[in-house]
């Protein structure tokens, strides 16, 4: 991954906006792009909509043949590709699943994607697949295991993968790292890019009782290269607390769209994902979406901060 | 506690509702652990009863939805998936139904549930092209007898004792539920030889015909198979609807 490892360079040699986001493989473009979800896959064929890039989640893809495959490859004609898979349990303290890495990389070969994803989180254990994304302990011997797993994953797929901030609802007790400090370390060692997920990151201080904004400044913006954009539900927990779910169901809030746009202050212009996974609504409503970040990732290009950063 | 006992005692409680929260958690405030770890909980119960109810919509129609989800959650808890690659989830619904004894009173079930199973398969099965008349007229009677066909990998067969398709089709709008008689005994080919998967309900002895040229028996060989078990059954029009459903992709003489 000597490539990628050139690129996680300190943030403070100066790189211009042009240069900042971290190439996965193809680099994305700057701009936003939408989960690509049955219900819009028609909609898109024919009439082809601007957006930036599609994003999938690379266990739909994993079927031998099929509307999916076809659907895709006439939409990757037009779209540049993110594929973000949720099933290879990188946070697992068992060994990745040759299998599915193959077919992660099978996958890779067929549709040539900009980037790939995952996410640092456990998902299967014991030969079960929970379909969720579980908290793994930011300790020294999670770190050593995270990073034997991305670079194994980056080794089979012969390129850097972005890995993602997690949404978690329990902290373990046992934890000495800061999440940021963890992330942080895993680029550092492994040449990864990360997914700065701004709705993840919203969800997660809310309901460990950490400053978003703080945790933003402690991110290591050197290595994003690509932001997702969620809905959160709100529940309380037993102490009456906000309690924050992932449930990717409804619109950006209003708080989350604040932090991207302080977040692409200090970035410049990102691939920048919609997702809405849940409770699906007509394309215009997700589309729209994309264009109010659109809107925050153009203001960005010149945005003082950022310009001050990238001059620094 | 070493990271495998923890993940360990997290993956167990996760599908166990009367296993308590795992050790080792916090929340910053104080707050129920126990409560928090429950999103968990609920996030891999709901999201996996919501694939099955999107992949068994017409067994989902048959018991009403409260019945389907209770019945689900229990077919979650005891068999969850092996495997990311969700779309393989849910083979073994029809099984486990065969033996949820609430469900007995609606005796289709398993088989409604076997047929939409069958109809997955064949959405994510492989693609292949398939033969048309041409690519038999030119084989000769004599050889076409004793020739093998390949079948499209989508090609599902299922022999049952209710009228399984007619059920299928009635809440497809293809039908009055209400006039189906459910004992009259169906079988039916699923198949999706271009983009669409298609149900349709086979004739006497076909079921054993294509079953007999799946496992590799020659055309004259599974007619013959299927002439025993069904005197009724008839040759040319099972030919024939190797050619109309467009199952067949390769003949080897």
């Amino acid at each position: 991954m000597t490539s990628a490892q050139t690129i996680a360079v300190p943030r403070s040699s100066a790189r211009s906006a042009a240069d900042h986001a971290f190439p996965a493989f193809g680099a994305l473009p700057r701009r936003a792009g939408i989960g690509l979800k049955n219900e819009h896959a028609a909609d898109l064929l024919r009439d082809r909509p601007p957006v930036g890039f599609l994003e999938i989640h690379a266990e739909n893809y994993m079927g031998a043949g099929g509307p999916p495959h076809h659907l895709l490859k006439g939409l990757r004609e037009t779209y540049p590709l993110s594929v973000h898979g949720v099933g290879l349990s990188i946070g697992g303290v068992e060994d990745l699943d040759e299998r599915h890495l193959d077919r992660l990389a099978a996958l890779i070969e067929r549709y040539a994607p900009q980037s790939f994803s995952e996410h640092l989180a456990w998902s299967t254990h014991a030969g079960v697949y929970f379909n969720d994304l579980f908290p793994i302990a930011y300790d020294d011997a999670a770190l050593k295991r995270v990073v034997r797993h991305v670079q194994q994953t980056q080794e089979r797929l012969r390129r850097p993968m972005l890995l993602e901030n997690p949404s978690t609802y329990v902290a373990y007790a046992r934890s000495d790292w800061s999440e940021t400090d963890f992330l942080t370390e895993i680029a550092r060692q492994t040449g990864c890019g990360l997914l700065l997920d701004v709705n993840n990151v919203m969800v997660s201080c809310v309901n460990h009782g950490h400053d978003a904004h703080a945790y933003l400044d402690a991110f290591p913006m050197w290595a994003v290269g690509e932001i997702h954009l969620a809905g959160y539900a709100e529940r309380q927990d037993s102490l009456g607390a906000r309690l924050l779910i992932d449930a990717h169901g409804s619109a950006v809030a209003d708080d989350v769209w604040a932090l991207f746009q302080r977040a692409t202050a200090r970035l410049g212009p990102t691939p920048t994902l919609i997702e809405w996974d849940n409770d699906v609504p007509e394309l215009p409503v997700l589309l729209k979406e994309a264009r109010a970040a659109d809107t925050i990732l153009a203001a960005s290009a010149d945005a003082p901060t950022h310009t001050a950063e990238a001059l620094a | 506690m070493s990271p495998l006992s923890a993940q360990d005692q997290f993956a167990h409680a996760a599908l166990d509702p009367s296993a308590g929260a795992p050790d080792g958690l916090a929340a910053w405030n104080g707050s129920s652990v126990e409560q928090r770890f429950g999103v968990y909980r609920n996030n891999v119960v709901v999201s996996l009863v919501d694939a099955l109810a999107a992949k068994f919509p017409v067994v989902q129609d048959l018991v009403g939805e409260a019945f389907f989800r209770d019945m689900a959650r229990v077919y979650v808890m005891q068999q969850p998936p092996c495997s990311p690659r969700l779309a393989d989830y849910g083979a073994g619904f029809a099984e486990f139904i065969e033996d949820f004894t609430p469900a007995a009173g609606v005796p289709c079930l398993p088989d409604v549930a076997r047929l939409e199973a069958l109809r997955l398969r064949a959405y994510h099965a492989a693609d292949a092209t398939p033969l048309d008349a041409h690519d038999f007229a030119n084989v000769g009677a004599e050889r076409l007898f004793d020739s093998r066909v390949a079948l499209h990998a989508s090609a599902g067969i299922l022999t049952s004792r209710y009228a399984v398709v007619s059920v299928w089709a009635a809440h497809q709008g293809l039908g009055d539920l209400a006039r189906v008689d459910q004992f009259a005994p169906e079988d039916a080919l699923v198949a999706r030889p271009d983009l669409d998967v298609v149900t349709t309900r086979l004739a006497a002895g076909c079921a054993v015909f294509l079953r007999a040229l799946q496992d590799g028996a020659t055309i004259g060989e599974a007619a013959a198979r299927a002439s025993t078990g069904e005197p009724s059954f008839d040759p040319a029009a099972a030919f024939g609807l190797l050619l109309s459903a467009r199952i067949a992709i390769a003949l080897h003489c």
